[in-house]
C-alpha cells in the first residue's frame, strides 16, 4: 500500500476542497469571495465556540460536574433542559441562516450575494434544523421535563434510554454543525427528493449528511416516543385515571404515539434513499425499476403527522396555559382530549395534499382535499374551548399570556391559509411558492415555536428556582410576533404574484417591496432572539430578587406546582395520590396542600450510565465515516457502539438509594421556606414579591 | 420590454379564471370564521381581565349549548367548503380536456435541467424555452421530464403539474387572448433552478400561423447531436452562449417524445450522456445495465 492509497482511505472522499475557503483561494471570483468569506467566518465563529466552551470548562474546573451532572445523567429533567439548550444553540443558527436567505432574496431582483449553491444549502440545512434539531428537542424537552412531574413519576419508564434518545438527537445535530466545516451539505430541502438527491444528480457528499442526521434524529424520536407512551401508561400516580390526566400529558402521549408510527417511515426513506447512493440499488431512481414517486409518499407519510408531531404539544401546553392564567378549570375538558385523538387519527389520512400535482385522479385528490379540510374541525374546537376558558375567567397577562393570544389570532390565519391550499384546484397553483412557505411557517412559529416559547417561560420557575424577568419576556413574545408577522404576510402576497420558493433570485421587479419587508421581519425575530438572551442574562443576575423556591409562582393547578422549585432529583418525597383532575388546585382549595408526611421511605432512583455519552460520540464518528466514505472510522465506530452495548448489560449497580432522612430532611426545609415565604397576591405574580406562595385564588384559608 | 404576466389573480386563461373565483370564495368563507375570532380574543381577554370586575366562575366547565355551536359551526363550514372542493376538483381535473370551442393545439413538453423543450408533434418542429400557441383554442400539453422531477405552471393560464422521468402527466390550458406569459419550473433542481423559465406566446390565429411557417422553415435541422446538447446540465442561456445550436428545430421525429418517456432501454447509452456540470465530480460510474425494463408506462394514472 502506498502512502497516497493510505492517505485515500483515511481521507476517504474528503479532500481540500471540503474546506470552506478552498474555493475562495483557488479560483478568487467575486462571487467566491462573497461565498467563501461568509462560509469561512461562520466556520471560524463556530470553532472559536467550540474552543471558548472546552476553555471555559476547564478553567472553571467543570469538566467533573459536566461529565458526572449532565452527561452521564438520566434524569428526565436534566435531559429535558439539555434538549432546551440544544434547540436553542440550533435557533440561533436556523434564524442566522434565515437572515441570509431574507437579505438575499431582498436584493434578489436579478442577482443577489449569494451564490445559487451556497443558497441552495441554506435552505436546506434551514429546514433541516429547524424541523428536526429545533422543533423536536425543544419540545421533547418540554415533554422530559413536564410529564414526570405532572403525573406524579420519579422518572420515565426508561431512562437510560431517554439518554440515548437525546444523544442521537444532539449527534445529529452535531453532523449538521460539522458541514459548516467540512463541506457540502445537500442543497435538496428539507424534504430531499429524489432522484435529484440520489448518486446520479448529487454525486457529492451534501445528501449523505443530510440522510445521516436525519436518519439519527428519526430515532432518537423514535425513542423517546416509546418512553414516552409507556411512562404514561404506567407510571401515572395512584387516583389519576385517564380522565384525570392533566391536557399537556394528553398531549403528549398522543405525541408520542405519532412518533412511534410517523417516524419509522421517514427512517426507512432515508435508509432506502442511502442504499440507493451507496450500494447501487434502485429504489427511486428512474430506471432499473425504481421510482421516485415511492419517496415522496413515504416522506409525507411521516412528514404530515410529523406536523402535529409539532403542534400537538404545544397545544397541551396552551390548555395549561389558559386554565392557569385565567384562573379557571378548562372549558371541556373532554372534548379537547376528543379533538387532540382525533387530530391525531386525521394526520394519517392526508398526506396526498403534498403531492396534489403528482398526477393522481382528481377523485383522489378531492378525497384528500376534504380530508385535510376536516382537520379544521377539531382544531376550530379547541381554540373555541380556549377562548371559552377565559370566558369569566380572571385573565392574567403574563408572557406565557402574551404568546398565547398571539398563537390563537396568528394561527387561525394560519389555518385558513391551510384550507386554501387543501383545495387541490388552488394547490395548484401556489405549490411550490413562497405563499406555502408562508403558510407553514404561519403553523410552526405561531404554533409550535409560540408554544415551546410559551412553556419556556411558564416552566422556566420550576425548573430553576427563580422567574424570567417579565418585561423583557413580553418585549421578547411582541418582536417574535411583530417580527413574524412581516416576515411572512408579504410572503403570502408575493406568493400568489407567483414567486417560487427555493428562489436564489427572481425576474420580477415588482417583487422587490415584499422581500425587503420580509428581510425587516427576519431581522425583528432576530432581535426577539437577542431580547430573550437577554432576558435569560438578567434573570440570571437578579435571581435571588426572583426566587421563588416555594415553587408555585403562578397559582398553578396541577402536580408540578406543589413542590419545590427546582424540585428534589427524586421529584416527589412521597409519592402523591390525586382525587381531582386539578389535583394541587383543588389540595389548595380544601386547604391540604404543604402538609407533613407522616412516614418516609427510601427513595431508588436509576443510577447514572456513561453509554449515552459514549453513544453520542460512536454515532457522530460512525455518520460522519458514512458521510465521506472513511471506512475505517465506520468499522471502529461500529465497534465501540457494539462494545458499549455489551458492557452495559454487565452493569449490575443500576439503582442508587436516597436514604429516607436525606428526603426527610430536604422536603422539611422546604416546607419551612413554603410557611416563611409571604403569600403574594396576583397583582404581584410578576413582580419580584412573589416568592412562588400565592394567595390562591382556590382561596386556600390561612 | 414589459415583463410577461404572471398573477393569476389576473388570469388570461378559462381555468385560471375558474380557480381565482374559487380563490375569492373560500377567503370569503374563511373571513368568516377568522374574523370573529380575531375581535373576540382580544376582546374576551379584555373584558375578563383580572383587574377588571367582571363575573368569575372558576369551575364552570360545560355547556351543551356551546358543545353544540362550536362543533356545529366548524362541521357546517367545512361541508359547504367540501361540497365546493368536490366540484371545482373534479371540473378542474388538469387531466382532462377543457370545455372550450375550437380544434386543439398539441405540444408535448420535455423537462431538462434547466429548460423546456416544446414539441409540436403535428408540425415537426421544437422550441426552446417559448411556448407559442394560437389564443381561443385549448391548448393540449403532455409533460415528461428528461431528468428530475419538474414541475410545470404558468401562472395565469392555470394550474401546474409535476413531469417526471419515464411517466407522462397531462395539461389542459387556454388563453383567452393574445399575451406574453410567464412560464417556469417549481420543483427545485440545482442551481439553475431559479432561471428556468420561459415565455408562453398567445398568438392570434393568422400570426400563429405564419410562426408556424417560419419555424419550418428557418429553423436548424433536429439532430441526435442536438438532442444530447440539450440534456446536459445548462440554462439555455449557458448554451446558445457557448454554440450555435439554436433554440428552434424542424424535421423533429413523430416519434421523439414517445421515445423520451421510454421504455428506457430505448438507447443503450442513454446513462452515458454527459448531463452534469464538468465542475461536479461525476463519482464511481453505475454499473447498472441499462436494459432494465419494470418501467411502469403511466403509472401517474
Ligand atoms: C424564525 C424565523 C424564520 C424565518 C425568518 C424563516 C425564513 C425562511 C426562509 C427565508 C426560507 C426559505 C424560503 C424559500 O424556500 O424561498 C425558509 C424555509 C423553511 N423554513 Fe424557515 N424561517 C423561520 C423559522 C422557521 C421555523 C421555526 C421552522 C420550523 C420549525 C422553519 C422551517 C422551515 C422549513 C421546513 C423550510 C423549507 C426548507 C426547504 O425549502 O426545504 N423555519 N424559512
Ligand atoms: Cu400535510
Ligand atoms: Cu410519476
Amino acid at each position: 500500500m502506498s502512502l497516497t492509497d493510505f492517505i485515500d482511505a483515511l481521507t476517504g472522499r474528503m479532500t481540500l476542497e471540503a474546506l470552506p475557503f478552498w474555493k475562495m483561494v483557488q479560483n478568487p471570483t467575486p462571487e467566491n469571495i462573497v461565498n467563501g468569506a461568509i462560509a469561512t467566518s461562520v466556520a471560524a465563529i463556530l470553532v472559536l465556540a467550540a474552543v471558548a466552551v472546552l476553555a471555559v470548562l476547564t478553567y472553571f474546573r467543570l469538566w467533573r460536574t459536566v461529565w458526572f451532572d449532565w452527561l452521564t445523567t438520566v434524569d428526565h429533567k436534566k435531559i429535558g433542559i439539555m434538549y432546551i439548550v440544544l434547540s436553542f444553540v440550533m435557533m440561533l443558527r436556523g434564524v442566522v441562516e434565515a437572515n441570509f436567505m431574507r437579505a438575499n432574496q431582498a436584493v434578489g431582483f436579478d442577482g443577489g450575494f449569494l451564490s445559487a449553491d451556497h443558497f441552495g444549502e441554506l435552505f436546506t440545512t434551514h429546514g433541516t434544523i429547524m424541523i428536526f434539531f429545533v422543533a423536536m428537542p425543544f419540545l421533547s424537552g418540554v415533554i422530559n421535563y413536564v410529564l414526570p412531574l405532572q403525573i406524579g413519576a420519579r422518572d420515565m419508564s426508561f431512562p437510560v434510554t431517554n439518554a440515548i434518545g437525546l444523544a442521537l438527537t444532539a449527534s445529529g445535530a452535531m453532523l449538521v454543525m460539522a458541514s459548516l466545516l467540512f463541506l457540502p451539505f445537500s442543497i435538496g430541502g428539507w424534504t430531499g427528493y429524489p432522484p435529484f438527491t440520489g448518486k446520479e444528480y448529487s454525486p457529492d457528499v451534501g445528501p449523505n449528511y443530510w440522510i445521516w442526521a436525519v436518519t439519527l434524529s428519526g430515532l432518537g424520536t423514535t425513542l423517546t416516543g416509546i418512553n414516552v407512551a409507556c411512562t404514561v401508561y404506567k407510571k401515572r400516580c395512584p387516583g389519576m385515571d385517564f380522565w384525570k390526566m392533566p391536557l399537556f400529558v394528553w398531549a403528549s402521549v398522543t405525541t408520542a404515539i405519532l412518533m412511534i408510527f410517523a417516524l419509522p417511515p421517514l427512517t426507512v426513506a432515508t435508509a432506502m434513499l442511502a442504499l440507493d447512493r451507496y450500494l447501487d440499488f434502485h429504489f427511486f431512481t428512474t430506471d432499473a425499476g425504481g421510482i421516485p414517486m415511492l419517496y415522496a409518499n413515504l416522506f409525507w407519510l411521516f412528514g404530515h403527522p410529523e406536523v402535529y408531531i409539532l403542534v400537538l404539544p404545544a397545544f397541551g401546553v396552551w390548555s395549561e396555559v389558559f386554565a392557569t392564567f385565567s384562573g379557571k378549570t378548562l372549558y371541556a375538558y373532554r372534548t379537547l382530549v376528543w379533538a387532540t385523538l382525533s387530530i391525531a387519527v386525521i394526520s394519517f389520512l392526508v398526506w396526498v395534499h403534498h403531492f396534489f400535482t403528482m398526477g393522481q385522479s382528481a377523485g383522489m385528490n378531492a378525497v384528500f382535499g376534504i380530508a385535510t379540510m376536516l382537520v379544521g374541525v377539531p382544531t376550530g374546537v379547541k381554540i373555541y374551548d380556549w377562548l371559552l376558558t377565559m370566558y369569566r375567567g380572571r385573565v392574567r397577562i403574563t408572557t406565557p399570556m402574551v404568546y398565547a393570544l398571539g398563537f390563537v389570532m396568528l394561527f387561525v390565519i394560519g389555518g385558513a391559509s391551510g384550507i386554501l391550499l387543501a383545495n387541490p384546484s388552488i394547490d395548484y397553483q401556489v405549490h411550490n411558492s413562497v405563499f406555502l412557505v408562508a403558510h407553514f411557517h404561519n403553523m410552526v412559529i405561531p404554533g409550535t415555536l409560540f408554544g415551546m416559547l410559551g412553556a419556556y417561560s411558564f416552566w422556566f420557575p420550576k425548573a430553576f428556582g427563580f422567574m424570567l424577568d417579565d418585561w423583557w419576556g413580553k418585549l421578547a413574545a411582541s418582536l417574535w410576533i411583530v417580527g413574524f408577522m412581516l416576515a411572512f404576510f408579504p410572503l403570502y402576497a408575493v406568493g400568489l404574484l407567483g414567486l417560487p420558493r427555493r428562489s436564489v433570485a427572481y425576474s420580477e421587479a415588482s417583487y422587490t417591496p415584499y422581500t425587503v419587508v420580509a428581510m425587516l421581519g427576519a431581522l425583528v425575530v432576530l432581535a426577539a432572539l437577542g431580547a430573550m438572551f437577554w432576558q435569560l442574562y438578567i434573570s440570571i443576575r437578579n435571581r435571588d430578587a426572583l426566587n421563588v423556591y416555594a415553587g408555585d409562582p403562578w397559582d398553578g393547578r396541577t402536580l408540578e406546582w406543589s413542590i419545590s422549585s427546582p424540585p428534589p432529583v427524586y421529584n416527589f418525597a412521597v409519592g402523591p395520590e390525586v382525587f381531582a383532575r386539578d389535583a394541587f388546585w383543588e389540595e389548595k382549595r380544601a386547604g391540604h396542600a404543604y402538609q407533613i408526611p407522616d412516614q418516609w421511605e427510601d427513595i431508588e432512583l436509576p443510577a447514572n450510565s456513561w453509554l449515552a455519552p459514549i453513544l453520542f460520540f460512536s454515532s457522530f464518528t460512525l455518520t460522519f465515516g458514512l458521510v465521506w466514505h472513511m471506512w475505517w472510522l465506520v468499522i471502529l465506530s461500529l465497534l465501540v457502539v457494539v462494545g458499549a452495548l455489551v458492557a452495559r448489560s454487565f452493569v449490575i449497580d443500576r439503582e442508587r438509594v436516597i436514604p429516607a432522612d436525606v428526603v426527610r430532611e430536604e422536603h422539611l426545609r422546604w416546607l419551612k421556606a413554603v410557611r416563611e415565604a409571604p403569600s403574594a397576591p396576583r397583582e404581584l405574580e410578576v413582580a419580584p414579591g412573589n416568592w412562588g406562595r400565592p394567595q390562591s385564588e382556590a382561596g386556600v384559608p390561612e | 420590454m414589459d415583463s410577461p404576466d404572471v398573477n393569476f389573480l389576473d388570469p388570461e386563461g378559462y381555468v385560471a379564471q375558474q380557480q381565482r373565483v374559487h380563490f375569492w370564495r373560500i377567503v370569503a368563507l374563511m373571513g368568516l370564521v377568522v374574523g370573529p375570532i380575531l375581535v373576540l380574543t382580544p376582546l374576551i381577554a379584555y373584558r375578563y381581565r383580572f383587574s377588571g370586575n367582571s363575573t368569575y366562575t372558576p369551575d364552570w366547565h360545560f355547556s351543551w349549548i356551546w358543545e353544540a355551536a362550536i362543533w356545529g359551526g366548524p362541521i357546517v363550514i367545512v361541508t359547504i367548503l367540501s361540497y365546493f372542493l368536490w366540484q371545482n376538483t373534479t371540473a378542474l381535473d388538469p387531466f382532462e380536456p377543457l370545455p372550450i370551442d375550437g380544434e386543439p393545439v398539441r405540444v408535448q413538453v420535455v423537462g431538462y435541467d434547466w429548460k423546456w423543450l416544446f414539441i409540436y408533434p403535428d408540425h415537426g418542429i421544437a422550441t426552446l424555452d417559448e411556448l407559442v400557441f394560437p389564443e381561443g383554442r385549448p391548448l393540449n400539453l403532455e409533460l415528461t421530464s428528461e431528468t428530475v422531477m419538474q414541475s410545470f405552471h404558468i401562472p395565469v393560464l392555470g394550474g401546474q403539474v409535476y413531469a417526471m422521468e419515464g411517466m407522462v402527466s397531462k395539461l389542459h390550458l387556454a388563453a383567452d387572448r393574445p399575451g406574453v406569459f410567464r412560464g417556469r419550473n417549481t420543483q427545485y433542481n440545482g442551481h439553475g433552478f431559479h432561471r428556468q423559465q420561459f415565455v408562453a406566446r398567445a398568438l392570434p390565429e393568422t400570426a400563429f400561423s405564419a410562426w408556424l411557417d417560419t419555424t419550418s422553415s428557418e429553423a436548424r435541422p433536429w439532430s441526435d447531436a442536438v438532442h444530447d446538447r440539450i440534456a446536459e446540465r445548462s440554462t439555455l442561456q449557458e448554451m446558445t452562449e457557448a454554440d450555435d445550436t439554436g433554440a428552434a428545430f424542424r424535421d423533429v421525429p413523430a416519434d421523439l417524445f414517445s421515445g423520451i418517456v421510454g421504455p428506457m432501454d430505448r438507447d443503450p447509452d442513454w446513462r452515458s450522456r454527459d448531463r452534469r456540470d464538468a465542475s461536479v465530480d461525476a463519482g464511481p460510474a453505475d454499473g447498472s445495465a441499462a436494459t432494465a425494463t419494470g418501467q411502469a408506462p403511466d403509472p401517474a394514472r
